[in-house]
C-alpha cells in the first residue's frame, strides 16, 4: 500500500478532502424532496457550569417523525479528554460529525505534539457545522453543543451553535433539541453560579425530565426498560460519566419527593 | 556522440547504502524494550524536539538520522492510520500494515531518488489482552533502504545499533518491571554515548505503550517521573 498523500498539515478533515475525497461525508445530494422526517432524529441535549467543570446530559431516545428510531442511542461523545460534545437533529450526520471531531482533535494533537486550545476546538467545530450547511438547508440539521475544562483559563466553559456555524459561548448552560426550550426553561429555574457536582446532576436530570415531560419525542428517563440519560461531566482531571444507579436514585426522589 | 556516463546499478547502490548508513550512524541511538505492561521506548535526545510519537492507541513510531525526514515519515504513519480506523474500526489499524507501509515508501526512495532518505525507523505495537489474537506485542525496525525485520523482546536503531543489540541479546529478560526495563535502555544509551558524562533522566526522551491504559496506550513520561523510576543514581 502506498502511503503519503499531499496534504501536509495537521487537520484531518483537510487531510480526507486532499487525499481521501471519496472519504468526506457528503449529505448534500440528498433529493431536495426527501421527507428528511424519515431519518432517525436525536432530542435533548443540555450542557450546564458547575464549580468543577461542565456538565453535558442528553436524553436516549431517537426519532423517525412520530415513529420511535431507538430508545438507547448516545448523543454525548467525549472528544478528546477535556471537551464534550452534545448532538441534536439527524442523528446519521450528527454521529458522524462527533466522530470526525473525536479523530480530528486526536489527529491534531498527535501531529503537533500538543492538543488545540478549548477556543480552537470549539473554531474547529464550527467550521464543520458550516460546511454541513447544504445538508442542513434539505433538512438535515445538525445542531450540537460543545462543551469542555479549559486548562488554561482553569475553568469550565461551553458553546452553543446555529446551522451557519456560528458560535456563542453560554455563560451558564444552554439546552437544544426538540426539547430543549423545556429543559432551558427547566434550568433557567434551578441554575445558579458555582453550584456543587451533585446539585448539577440533580437539575441535569430534572431538566431533562421536564423536557421529556413536554416534548414527546424527548426520553427521560425509562426506569421501565432500565434506560438512563447520559451524563458526563468533564473537569480538570478529565471526563467522567455518572452511573445508571446514581441518576435512577436522583430521579426516585424527583418523582417521589416532587423536588 | 555523446557517450552517456555508465555507472554500474550495484555501485549505484552501494554508494546510496554508504552515503544513508552515514547519515544514520551521525545521529544517537534509540531504543525500544518490551516489559510485563507493554513497550517502552527510550532515546537520548537532548532537544525539545521528539523522536519518539504516537501514531495510534497501540502503536508508537521511534525514529533515527535526519530529524526533518523521519519526522515526515512520522507525520505520514499518523494519517495512514487515523485514515484507516476512521474507514475501517479502530482494531483494523495495525502495526505490521504500517511497518509495511513505511518498508514500500522508504524502498521506493532508496530505489527511485538520487538521495536515500538518512533514516531508520521503529514501529512498536502493544498487545490488547483482551482481544483475541491481538494479544502480542510487536516491534518492527525498517531500515533506510526499505528492509523490514521483527524482534522479539527489544531493538536498538541508530548508529551503535549492532553493538547494543548484541549486548542486549545477554543482558534482556523477559517480563521486567519498567523500572528494571529503564535502567537496561539507559546502560545500552550510555554504553552508545561512551566517553559522554551520565546520560541523565534531563537528555532521555521516553514514551511508554501501556497495556493497562484504556484507549489510547502511549504515554510520555516526565523527567520528574522518569528521574523518580531510574533513581538517584
Amino acid at each position: 500500500m502506498q502511503i503519503g498523500g499531499k496534504y501536509q498539515g495537521s487537520s484531518f478533515s483537510e487531510h480526507l478532502a486532499v487525499d481521501h475525497p471519496q472519504l468526506v461525508p457528503d449529505w448534500s445530494r440528498l433529493a431536495v424532496h426527501f421527507d428528511s422526517s424519515k431519518l432517525p432524529h436525536g432530542t435533548t441535549v443540555l450542557a450546564l457550569k458547575y464549580s468543577d467543570g461542565v456538565i453535558v446530559a442528553g436524553d436516549r431516545l431517537a426519532t423517525e417523525g412520530n415513529r420511535v428510531a431507538s430508545r438507547d442511542i448516545e448523543k454525548v461523545f467525549a472528544t478528546d479528554s477535556h471537551s464534550l460534545m452534545a448532538i441534536a437533529g439527524a442523528a446519521g450526520p450528527a454521529i458522524e460529525m462527533a466522530r470526525i471531531m473525536r479523530i480530528e482533535l486526536e489527529h491534531y494533537e498527535k501531529i503537533e505534539g500538543e492538543a488545540l486550545e478549548l477556543d480552537g476546538k470549539a473554531n474547529k467545530l464550527s467550521q464543520m457545522i458550516r460546511q454541513n450547511l447544504p445538508a442542513a438547508m434539505q433538512g438535515l440539521v445538525v445542531i450540537p453543543l460543545f462543551a469542555g475544562f479549559d486548562l488554561r483559563r482553569q475553568t469550565g466553559r461551553l458553546w452553543k451553535f446555529d446551522v451557519t456555524g456560528g458560535r456563542y459561548e453560554e455563560a451558564e448552560f444552554e439546552a437544544t433539541g426538540s426539547g430543549g426550550l423545556y429543559a432551558r426553561e427547566s434550568l433557567k429555574k434551578s441554575h445558579s453560579h458555582d453550584i456543587a457536582k451533585e446539585t448539577g446532576l440533580k437539575i441535569a436530570i430534572q431538566a431533562l425530565t421536564d423536557a421529556a415531560d413536554e416534548d414527546r419525542a424527548t426520553g427521560g428517563v425509562d426506569l421501565q426498560r432500565g434506560i438512563y440519560p447520559i451524563v458526563d461531566f468533564c473537569t480538570e482531571g478529565g471526563v467522567e460519566r455518572a452511573t445508571d444507579s446514581e441518576i435512577e436514585t436522583i430521579y426516585r426522589a424527583i418523582i417521589g419527593g416532587g423536588s | 556522440m555523446n557517450m552517456p556516463f555508465y555507472v554500474s546499478p550495484e555501485q549505484v547502490m552501494q554508494d546510496k547504502a554508504e552515503y544513508a548508513r552515514k547519515g544514520v550512524s551521525r545521529g544517537k541511538s534509540s531504543v525500544t524494550l518490551e516489559f510485563q505492561d507493554g513497550v517502552v521506548l527510550m532515546a537520548e535526545n537532548t532537544s525539545s524536539l521528539s523522536k519518539i510519537g504516537e501514531i495510534y492507541d497501540r502503536i508508537a513510531f521511534a525514529g533515527v538520522g535526519k530529524f526533518s525526514e523521519f519526522d515526515q515519515l512520522r507525520k505520514i504513519g499518523v494519517r495512514y492510520a487515523d485514515t484507516k480506523g476512521y474507514s475501517y474500526s479502530r482494531e483494523d489499524v495495525r502495526g505490521k500494515a504500517l511497518a509495511n507501509a513505511y518498508s514500500q515508501a522508504i524502498g521506493d526512495v532508496f530505489t527511485r531518488e538520487m538521495k536515500p532518505l538518512e533514516v531508520e525507523v521503529i514501529v512498536a505495537e502493544v498487545g490488547e489482552t483482551s482481544l483475541a489474537g491481538h494479544e502480542r506485542n510487536a516491534i518492527y525496525r525498517i531500515q533506510f533502504d526499505g528492509s523490514i525485520s521483527d524482534h522479539q523482546g527489544y531493538c536498538v536503531i541508530g548508529g551503535a545499533a549492532d553493538d547494543l543489540n548484541e549486548m542486549l541479546r545477554g543482558d534482556y529478560r523477559a517480563d521486567m518491571s519498567l523500572g528494571d526495563a529503564l535502567q537496561l535502555g539507559r546502560r545500552a544509551l550510555q554504553r552508545a554515548s561512551d566517553g559522554q558524562p551520565q546520560v541523565s533522566p534531563e537528555n532521555l526522551e521516553v514514551c511508554v505503550l501501556d497495556r493497562n491504559r484504556p484507549g489510547r496506550k502511549f504515554t510520555r513520561l516526565s523527567t520528574d517521573e522518569l528521574r523518580e523510576s531510574l533513581g538517584s543514581d
